[in-house]
């Protein structure tokens, strides 16, 4: 079915392929290896025999006639036209994309990495900027102030994360005091369990898993939701009509989410507490009263007053990473699935940044 | 002469969304090497009938017979034999948009083929955005840098890859301008008549329609109301045929069509 006779040599120098059965994209592999073989001066191409030619057979003979200056013969009139018809689509066309040497495309890319960095901090810092002078135009007019948008915005970043940001706080609560425990029984000291799974809980671990889950709920869900409304035009539209989508859309995404980060903070830091009473009454015999009274003794209320200041903190650094990523989306979809990813990324690393320098600054001012 | 054997036949098609019925006991036939125009207004469910047919929608009941061979109920290998055989451009061109047009054409070809060689596959690459009437630098590019036309025809040039028997394609001039949609009524009637394609369109283009279509289909009440050439379909006496081919839109493109009758 493939190439059935190859009659070399008929006359001097002269070599006469003759194709037969079906000339198409399925023998096609096979039919270009044999043909790279063959050297001749003189070619003439039989197609006489041919039942099928598609465009990929016709392109085949179509290469022979080009380049070896084939002579063609046998072919009927639906196959020489559609002969021509490929001959004409045989254009110089540039298939692939211009490439570098490994060298200047490694280093244009450590350039572009780094100047895309610096842009999107100044692009943040921008985004922010502009966030601040909506909200004082809101502040000035306070009629365009979009309450409902809001509380639909504490109900989604809120109440729907309760669940998931419990019962991760109290499986952590639970692993703290196991492995504080742990560690702690090697002096004997197992009752300070309760002021590591107090003190870290209040102060630490219940707004930083707080801000981890909420970057991860809603920092992603603002990048792909202002994503996708930017792609569709969505964003456009507002701003024809006259609607900021800074007031409409970013204003009440940013303040429930620092309305609502110091709540769930604390909610996770005394469900983290909880979990970690449950596991001492549990594990270590220490009643849920001596629990209680050990942690009003040993944690100082500056514990509390940091995880409010901080969190609100967060919220608007997770939130304020989510819009801006949301609002560079463009082109296709691709596009937001990255900056859904780097709104995240960006979210949970500036948060840790912060919390540091928090760190250093509530040890400085003497909150131990 | 003996009618052509159908390429498509459907008996007694019947799809429903919950409580909505689209289709109830649609009959259609598409013969070898016409393109048949499917139309109707909005909602009557030309876009679900092209994917009961091409396999994306699963009718509640009827038959689908594409090249003799039926669709319904197939197993996907099996389907997979007949689907080489036929080519979609679907409505916004759905080209892969992490690959560039000549990637998206080699698609296909790499998955029915596999170890055909690069440099052929370059080649088949650039013949078909040459035959689709792209541009020279458009094969390299990226459908997000492509215009909505340039866009439908790499979608073409993309169902063109396996050389298909069978087009589909899905209000192609539909956002094109007049120019750019003329063109397009070319490139499909061209490349029927150099590949001896047969084609199922959908579309609303009245142009398109006395340009290009041999038969048309109307759907209206959930099935075909009325088929035949558009000669045909004018002296029917339906009420909504009546009023899409003569009202002020189809009476300009019926005018044009005999103008252009009458030079040729």
């Amino acid at each position: 079915m493939t190439i059935a006779e190859l009659s070399k040599n008929v006359e001097d120098g002269r070599c006469v392929l003759k194709f037969s059965g079906n000339l198409t994209i399925l023998r096609v592999r096979r039919i270009s290896e044999q043909l790279a073989g063959i050297d001749a001066e003189e070619m003439v191409v039989d197609l006489s025999e041919v039942e099928r030619m598609d465009t990929v057979g016709a392109w085949l003979v179509h290469k022979l006639e080009r380049d070896r200056g084939a002579r063609i013969v046998g072919a009927t009139e639906d196959q020489q036209l559609l002969i021509e018809h490929v001959a004409e689509a045989d254009q110089p066309i540039k298939v692939k994309r211009d490439s570098e040497p490994a060298l200047t495309r490694v280093l244009g890319e450590v350039g572009e990495a780094t100047q895309t960095a610096i842009g999107t901090l100044y692009g943040l810092l921008g985004f922010f900027g502009a966030l601040l002078i909506s909200s004082a135009n809101v502040i000035r007019h306070p009629r365009r102030f979009r309450l409902n948008a809001v509380v639909q915005q504490f109900e989604v970043v809120g109440v729907h994360a309760l669940g998931i940001i419990g019962l991760m706080s109290f499986l952590v609560g639970i692993v703290i005091a196991q492995q504080g425990a742990v560690q702690l029984r090697q002096f004997g000291a197992e009752i300070y369990t309760i002021n590591l799974i107090g003190r870290s809980s209040l102060k630490e671990l219940g707004v930083l898993m707080t801000a981890i889950m909420v970057a991860g709920r809603s920092g992603s869900a603002f990048a792909a939701q202002l994503g996708s409304m930017k792609l569709n035009e969505e964003i456009d539209a507002m701003r024809t009509i006259g609607v900021s989508p800074m007031e409409a859309l970013v204003i009440p995404r940013v303040l429930a989410t620092v309305l609502l980060m110091p709540l769930l903070g604390f909610y996770a830091a005394v469900i983290a507490i909880v979990g970690g009473g449950l596991f001492c009454w549990y594990s270590l015999d220490i009643p849920p009263v001596t629990f209680v009274q050990r942690v009003r003794e040993v944690v100082p209320l500056t514990d509390l007053w940091q995880t409010l200041i901080k969190a609100p903190v967060f919220g608007m650094i997770i939130a304020t990473a989510g819009c801006f990523q949301g609002m560079q989306v463009e082109g296709n979809a691709e596009s937001v699935g990255l900056r859904t990813t780097t709104a995240v990324v960006q979210g949970i690393f500036l948060v840790i940044v912060l919390d540091a320098f928090f760190a250093v600054f509530f040890t400085e001012i003497g909150w131990l | 002469m003996a009618e052509p054997e159908p390429v498509i036949e459907v008996r007694d098609l019947r799809n429903s969304f919950g409580e909505q019925v689209v289709h109830d006991g649609l009959d259609l036939d598409v013969r070898r090497g016409e393109i048949f125009g499917v139309v109707g207004g909005s909602g009557t469910g030309k876009s679900v009938l092209m994917r009961s047919i091409i396999g994306l929608q699963t009718p509640d009941a009827g038959e689908i017979t594409v090249f003799g061979e039926p669709m319904i109920g197939r197993d996907e290998e099996e389907a997979k034999h007949v689907r080489r055989r036929w080519g979609v451009l679907f409505q916004g061109g759905a080209l892969f948009s992490t690959l560039t047009v000549a990637e998206n054409i080699q698609v296909p070809i790499k998955e029915y083929y596999p170890g055909i060689d690069q440099n052929l596959l370059d080649e088949i690459a650039a013949y078909k955005t040459a035959m689709s009437g792209l541009g020279s630098d458009a094969a390299a590019k990226f459908p997000s840098e492509l215009s909505g036309g340039m866009r439908k025809r790499a979608g073409i040039a993309r169902a063109l890859a396996l050389d298909p028997e069978l087009l589909f394609l899905d209000e192609p001039t539909a956002g094109l301008d007049p120019i750019g949609a003329a063109a397009f009524d070319q490139l499909i009637l061209e490349l029927r008549d150099a590949l001896g394609l047969t084609v199922f369109l959908i579309t609303h283009d009245l142009d398109t329609l006395y340009a290009i279509c041999d038969r048309i289909a109307v759907l209206a009440d959930r099935k075909v109301v009325a088929l035949g050439t558009i000669k045909e379909l004018l002296a029917l006496d339906h009420e909504w045929i009546q009023e899409y081919f003569n009202g002020p839109r189809g009476r300009a493109a019926a005018t044009i069509a005999e103008r252009e009758e009458a030079s040729a």
